[in-house]
């Protein structure tokens, strides 16, 4: 027997692949990461595999490199694996027919996830699996945490024998991410599933100069279809051998799995087939109907690759009559879905030869695409469509049917009862509301732990987040019981409802899933004597009428009174303990204290000790509220985005941002993923509690604020005097202070309910009052006094004529805070140092600026739902933006320029056509028009304008095209923007050739030295002595000049800005850049959470990191040489401090010191002296005369 | 010559020891300053208050940034989330006292009983010869007694005397009523020694940005006077020794604290300013003096000035200040 413990589906795979493998070719994608993560983490810590050695684990640059390397690792003769997801799978593909095809021994496992189709989707179905069906992998799938441990296990059995390589997958999040008490695999139970005379066998297969051979011989046409066939007795016996594999474990371990299990009613009629998590759901729906006497069965797939009709056959019962087989995938236009087709295929065979006495009725139906939560309910709604209304088992579903949306375009979709249930009453469900920064998920994980491990019954936790990186909301559901918990769905009918933060009665309807005589607990400003009368109608009547427990506790406070700031966790994990009574109060709080030994002990006796006096202090102030017998609120919760909101937002948008975006039917979504711009405003999220307040008699209107802004938040505006009429009694506005603005006023405004609290701004601010020690012209106040006047400030503010872009001084920082941001409100963290790029970018170029993102953070807080934060000017322009992949964003974008140049070429050559049509002298001046300045462009503007309505009075051919490409002739501004992950790793490959290519494109890289998006992994512009994940023993290597490299083609513009260090430099660079008639490219320093620091003082990082020496500002401009001019310029002067003094204050850094104090010494010590040699390497460049840069290379520019 | 002196119950080869400093951190700095004659060190101290600050922002910076966003549920490795606690600097106790012969001392800063007591027991357990109490206790609150603050220093003392076997020292305050009686105290509360005077930070202000300026500076000679007053006043009357610190920029300091009763004497900025080579400039200096003076031990001048010693004892009390200032009209008006 296994030791019973808790954990998430990853952990429980790599605690198995790490075992039986000696390398991992890794690499980051969610929802797989973590596996890669523990393997390296496990490496540094020196756990060992079966074999007593230490497993090799090396982080590739793209998932086409993992696979590369696995490949190369298992030629080699090593027991190799790699860990990876979605276009993760696809970029091995290529390397996965090799390794298949040379019938090689490894297991690939996979938490399957959405492949990108319009858009791109983080959460599980098994499109990914199922684009590598061709590749000649097996494939093995498993749908619950066990499972999944234990199919690692069983396919890395069954590949050594095989020799056929096997892909295990199991559903991304449900099962990667899903917390559930298992049974743990003892490392003899692992080591006496593994073969080592098969081990030995493939290492004997390798290459090997003492008895060498080739493999990877190129053939003709003679021979390849040849050897094609030549595996299939290897393909023929991988089922058997998979069989005997699951027969030896079972006799090993005890548990039972088959290649195709059954479970139901002996005589079934109606059946189920389907793999994956969904296929729990459908075993334990089946359970209760077949008890019930309904002739119903399921039949799971395990091994789905290679497809064994003989195994289907010997699970199905002869009595089946109807089939619905379900497929987490869809694929457009084909007859249905692959496991269907394979089921059709393998009864059809069966009948035909014999078999079966007759061929079964058989559908296919997708469900669950991207997480969609597949319930009891449907599968019960597919079985019941198994038969028709008379009761008859004749199909009542049609081919291709969907269950769980409301499909009212292709009328897919089958009805579903809700409320079917097939939960036994013995499980406790508790579903908690919380912020990711309270600490509510990681409460919640403990808690799992606490009642699986001490009080020794089943658990369950599965968390939901919202999509932003600050503020954001989390919903976790939790399970106990006495038997394993088998329900890979979301809670429906909850006993215990949380809710961690008071504002969100005011937005969703948290009672929702509020069981009848369920507890309710509210973290509540207001005492249990008031707070009913603050609730909104609706959670009163909830309460009432569902008759609720009611408790109530001011967990804030009692959080901040121990010194714990915003995290609530451990106070109200006291308060569920106490009220929910899954274990006895006493013992619990005992556990709870234990735990917080566990988890904060390392952390230092300061932290355990507050958290023990968040313990203590909790139960007394923990609360029964006396629940009146009628509503007392006269209003409900306020409408969720503004009457005025366009109807998309109205229709769409808004159940989205309210947790009922499943709800919403086909024909409302975009079938091409083109979705409105600027969408963000609507989304009045009110983050912070604390936000800016202008003090507009100390302000020097300098505009430094608004350029930090991360959330573009700050806005400034000059006006004539007039223009004030009619302002609300706190609109606040000052004289514009620079001279030639006579009756001219300033304002600067906040969009208080937009701003998270960062206070970038407030660091930013230059302006100190001479007179009130600590005021500055911002300072944070409490925001809850001014949201009512500020609304009507920000109205009125908007009615203010926009500042005309044609007379904005774009030459400075100051001037630049007059020109609207077209980025706005992301959900980006708070205080993000890439963010104020990104505006920047779209207040400089936004207006004719094409935006290619790669994937990360950037094309999330850019591009994820439900809203969008690229946003359109008052005349109805703004950045076009998309996302296509990772790995090809720098080829993505020159295809933007590759398409605009030639649709100008065809505008200009129409134009010149069309010239005796429209006047010369127009045609001339909009040929000729110099387009750098933002007043030429504005001119140019004009023109096209003019030229379009004479256009639209010509009748002819030429005209129609011309008009169809007219836009063109305004200069478009390309840019290519994305993170280091990107641009130093996965699409360097792109990148390089886009900067070779002396197209005019702009490449703004945004980098955080690390990958940000899917946390904190090592890239290779990670420093070295940083710790990041990959990298958990500090990083040995130096990180790449990217700016050196591109700077070596010599008609690149290359400029390396750090926006806290010296703002004009970037507003230059970000300008020159743009002009600059070839390839540019900005490597922007961009702070991160991922480094460690409070984010107020990202930007003052920023400052250090440059004054170090770490990060030196420059630009490197060939249009220089053409004056004969040094085309390099360092734009930031010789270190100031060392390095030690930017680096130590961010924990990336200082953690190797408090961990490894004398490999951190060393490393620190190397990166100063790499610091002083890059300083010293840059300063020769810059002293240089032009004549030692090359002029040959002119930009292949724009016209 | 014989230089050897006893301080704390250890003996020691010279007077001079290098007081805590954030040179003391670096093995290498230890061991030049054992080269450079230093008869004893001691380590900078481990500040409770620091360790919990520091976990505290750890916690926050990391914490409050995990488990929020489904592609990122945490940005660090696990590793990485570091130990904040003493081990550092219980690493250093145990290194430093590898390192070198001559006795390490190490020094704590407590904020709560329970880091007191904790921490001694592990600075000991780490192999500390020596601890000195750095009680940097401004009483802020103006509820605060004098005799509560007296109490405070008292309740520590003695908490530390019986959780720990190695000998005590105690940095006292200048700023008690009566020093002698508080020094007697602190003496029977179980102090091996007594070092003259802590110096609290005093921030400045700056008027162009309206801040306080949290900064030290380094002590000068002209600010030996306290302690020497106090020494003189204390030297012949203590079972407890005496340590001397601040202000010793030359020999001639190190020189007067001898003369006015120290045991040892501590030097920090000179060191500071000159490298930790300059104990052996002090040394050279000390021993020069008395061999021209033709001195064979330190025995010999220790207290040879003290309170109890001179001609005229009241010199060192207030009757003579009035003087001072009598002598200072007619001298200067």
């Amino acid at each position: 027997m296994g030791t019973i413990t808790t954990m998430d589906g990853n952990t429980a795979v790599a605690h198995v692949a790490y075992r039986v493998n000696e390398v991992c070719a890794i690499y980051p994608i969610t929802p797989s990461s973590t596996m890669a993560e523990l393997a390296d983490q496990w490496t540094a810590e020196g756990v060992k595999n079966i074999w007593g050695n230490l497993p090799v684990v090396q982080e590739m640059q793209s998932e086409g490199g993992a696979a590369g390397a696995v490949h190369g690792s298992l030629q080699s003769g090593a027991m190799t694996t790699t860990f990876t997801a979605s276009q993760g799978l696809l970029l091995m593909i290529p390397n996965m027919f090799k390794i298949a095809g040379e019938l090689t021994a490894s297991v690939f496992h996979v938490a399957a996830r959405s492949v990108a189709t319009s858009a791109l989707s983080i959460f599980g179905e098994h499109s990914d699996v199922m684009a590598t069906r061709a590749s000649g992998f097996a494939m093995l799938a498993s749908g619950s945490v066990q499972e999944a441990h234990d199919t690692a296990l069983i396919a890395q059995a069954a590949t050594l024998k095989a020799r056929v390589p096997f892909v295990h997958f199991f559903d991304g999040f449900r099962t990667s991410h899903e917390l559930n008490t298992f049974e743990l695999l003892d490392d003899e139970d692992i080591r006496a599933m593994i073969d080592d005379d098969l081990v030995r066998a493939h290492r004997a297969r390798a290459l090997d100069p003492e008895h060498p051979f080739v493999r990877g011989t190129a053939h003709n046409p003679d021979t390849f279809f040849q050897t094609r066939e030549a595996v299939n007795p290897y393909y023929t016996a991988t089922p058997g051998i998979v069989l005997e594999a699951m027969e030896r474990f079972e006799k090993i371990v005890g548990r039972r799995y088959r290649p195709f299990e059954y479970e139901g009613a002996a005589d079934a009629e109606r059946v189920l087939v389907l793999m994956g998590s969904g296929a729990e759901t459908a075993r334990e729906t089946v359970k209760a109907l077949a008890a019930e006497g309904e002739k119903v069965g399921v039949v799971t797939v395990r091994l789905y690759r290679p497809f064994s009709r003989e195994y289907l056959l010997t699970a199905l019962p002869e009595s089946v009559a109807a089939i619905a087989v379900l497929d987490r995938t869809k694929e457009p236009g084909a007859p249905g879905e692959p496991l269907y087709l394979d089921v059709v295929a393998a009864l059809a065979e069966a009948a035909a030869r014999g078999e079966r006495p007759f061929m079964p009725r058989v559908v296919g139906g997708r469900y669950g695409l991207s997480s969609k939560d597949f319930t009891p309910a449907m599968a019960k709604a597919v079985l019941d469509g198994l038969k028709r209304s008379d009761g008859s088992n004749a199909i009542g579903l049609q081919n291709g049917f969907t269950v769980g949306i409301n499909d009212d375009v292709s009328h897919t979709s089958i009805a579903v009862d809700r409320g079917f249930s097939v939960e036994p009453n013995s499980v406790t469900r508790a579903v908690f509301y919380g912020l990711g920064a309270d600490g509510t998920v990681g409460a919640n994980k403990n808690s799992v732990k606490i009642i699986a491990e001490d009080a020794k019954r089943f658990a369950q936790g599965y968390f939901v987040y919202d999509s932003h990186k600050s503020g954001a909301q989390t919903v976790s559901h939790l399970r106990f019981g006495p038997e394993p918990i088998k329900a890979p769905y979301l809670i429906e009918q909850a006993g215990f409802v949380a809710c961690h933060q008071f504002a969100f009665l005011a937005r969703q309807d948290v009672l929702a899933l509020a069981a009848p005589g369920g507890v309710f607990l509210l973290n509540s400003p207001y005492g249990p004597d008031e707070v009913f009368d603050h609730l909104p109608l609706s959670v009163q009547r909830q309460i009432i009428d569902k008759k609720l427990r009611f408790y109530v506790i001011d967990a804030s406070k009692v959080a901040r009174d121990v010194g714990l700031g915003v995290r609530t966790n451990t106070v109200l994990q006291t308060c569920f303990f106490a009220i929910s009574g899954v274990l006895p109060r006493e013992a619990a709080i005992d556990h709870i204290k234990q735990s917080i030994k566990k988890t904060y002990g390392r952390k230092g006796e300061a932290v355990v000790r507050k958290n023990f006096a968040a313990v203590d202090g909790t139960l007394a102030r923990l609360a029964e509220v006396k629940v009146p017998s009628s509503a007392t609120a006269r209003t409900d919760r306020p409408p969720v985005v503004p009457e005025a909101a366009p109807d998309f937002v109205k229709r769409v948008t808004a159940p989205m941002l309210t947790g009922h975006g499943d709800e919403i039917p086909v024909s409302l979504v975009p079938a091409d993923g083109t979705f409105p711009s600027g969408t963000s405003a609507f989304e009045k999220r009110n983050v912070s509690d604390i936000v800016p307040v202008w003090r507009e008699d100390l302000c020097i209107q300098c505009g430094q604020c608004s350029f930090v802004c991360p959330h573009s938040v700050i806005r400034s505006r000059y006006y004539h005097e007039d223009a004030l009429a009619g302002a609300p009694e706190t609109f606040k506005s000052a004289p514009v202070n620079a001279r030639g603005y006579p009756e001219a006023r300033f304002t600067l405004q906040f969009y208080v309910e937009d701003c998270t609290g960062c206070a970038l701004c407030i660091e930013a601010c230059p302006a100190v009052s001479p007179r009130e020690p600590g005021v500055k012209a911002i300072n944070l106040a409490d925001k809850a006094s001014l949201v009512k006047s500020e609304r009507k400030n920000i109205a009125f503010f908007e009615k203010l004529p926009v500042n005309d872009r044609a007379r904005v001084d774009f030459a400075n920082v100051r001037g630049v805070q007059f020109l609207e941001p077209l980025f706005e409100f992301s959900g980006a963290c708070a205080g993000c140092g890439e963010t104020p790029y990104v505006k920047l970018l779209s207040q400089l170029f936004g207006d004719r600026a094409m935006v290619a993102n790669a994937t990360g953070c950037s094309s999330i807080y850019g591009g994820n739902l439900p809203v969008t934060p690229w946003a359109k000017d008052r005349e109805g322009r703004g950045p076009a933006w998309s996302n296509s992949l990772f790995e090809d964003n720098a080829e993505f974008g020159l295809g933007f320029r590759l398409a605009a140049d030639k649709h100008l070429d065809l505008a200009r050559s129409l134009l010149e056509k069309l010239a005796p049509d429209v006047g010369v002298k127009l045609t001339d001046d909009i040929l000729f028009a110099p387009q750098i300045q933002e007043s030429e462009i504005r001119a140019q503007r004009e023109r096209v304008a003019l030229l379009k309505t004479k256009l639209l009075k010509l009748d002819s051919e030429d005209a129609r095209d011309l008009l169809s490409v007219v836009d063109h002739l305004v200069r478009r501004s390309i840019w290519i923007v994305g993170g280091d992950g990107w641009a130093y790793d996965i699409g360097y490959g792109g990148l390089d050739h886009v900067l070779a290519s002396g197209r005019d494109v702009n490449i703004l890289v945004l980098d955080t030295e690390v990958y940000s998006n899917t946390g904190g992994q090592s890239s290779k512009a990670t420093p070295l002595g940083a710790v990041a994940k990959f990298a958990a023993s500090g990083k040995r290597v130096n990180r790449k000049d990217l700016a050196l490299q591109a700077i070596a083609y010599g008609n690149v513009y290359v400029a390396q800005v750090a926006m806290g260090a010296n703002p004009q430099q970037t507003l230059d660079a970000f300008r020159e850049a743009e002009a600059y008639p070839g390839t540019s490219i900005i490597l922007a320093y961009s702070h991160c959470i991922a480094h460690g620091i409070d984010m107020r003082f990202g930007m003052r990082q920023q400052d250090l990191a440059v004054a170090s020496g770490y990060w030196p500002l420059l630009r490197y401009n060939p249009a220089m040489r053409a004056i004969g001019e040094n085309p390099f310029r360092l734009d930031s002067p010789r270190p100031t401090i060392p390095l030690k003094s930017y680096a130590y204050n961010e924990i990336r850094y200082s953690s190797l010191a408090a961990t490894r104090p004398e490999e951190a010494a060393d490393l620190l010590a190397q990166a100063q002296r790499a610091v002083a040699a890059k300083y010293l390497q840059y300063e020769d460049l810059a002293a240089l005369d032009g004549s030692h840069f090359r002029q040959d290379a002119p930009a292949a520019g724009r016209t | 010559m014989d230089l050897s002196t006893r301080y704390m119950g250890l003996q020691l080869t010279n007077p001079l020891v290098a007081s805590a400093s954030p040179l003391n951190t670096d093995i290498g700095n230890v061991r030049r300053l054992e080269d450079a004659g230093a008869a004893a060190i001691v380590l900078p101290s481990l500040f409770e208050e620091q360790i919990a600050e520091e976990a505290a922002r750890q916690e926050h910076l990391t914490s409050v940034v995990e488990e929020s966003f489904a592609e990122a549920l945490s940005y660090f490795p696990e590793s990485a989330e570091y130990r904040v606690g003493p081990e550092q600097y219980l690493d250093l106790v145990a290194r430093a006292g590898e390192a070198v012969d001559i006795p390490v001392i190490g020094s704590l800063n407590g904020t709560t009983s329970e880091g007191w007591i904790s921490y001694a027991r592990l600075i000991e357990e780490a192999g500390a010869k020596g601890l000195e109490l750095n009680i940097y206790f401004i009483p802020a609150d103006i509820a605060m007694s004098g005799r509560e603050v007296e109490k405070r220093y008292i309740e520590i003392v003695k908490a530390v005397r019986a959780t720990v076997k190695i000998p005590v020292a105690v940095k006292l305050s200048p700023y008690f009523s009566s020093i002698g009686h508080m020094a007697k105290a602190v003496e029977k509360a179980g102090a091996n020694a007594l070092v003259l005077f802590n110096r609290f930070y005093q921030p400045d202000l700056d008027l162009a940005m309206l801040k306080v300026l949290p900064d030290l500076k380094l002590s000068s000679p002209d600010e030996i006077r306290l302690p020497l007053l106090w020494l003189a006043v204390l030297s012949g009357r203590m079972k407890a020794s005496l340590a001397a610190t601040t202000g010793v920029a030359t020999a001639d300091e190190v020189l007067k604290y001898l003369l006015a009763g120290a045991d040892v004497v501590m030097s920090t900025s000179a060191l500071l300013r000159h490298g930790v080579g300059y104990m052996a400039t002090l040394l050279s200096g000390l021993e020069a003096w008395l061999e021209v003076r033709e001195f064979r031990s330190i025995d010999e001048v220790r207290g040879l000035m003290s309170q109890q010693r001179v001609e005229n004892p009241q010199a060192f009390e207030r009757a003579n200040y009035i003087r001072i200032l009598q002598g200072y009209e007619t001298t200067h008006a």
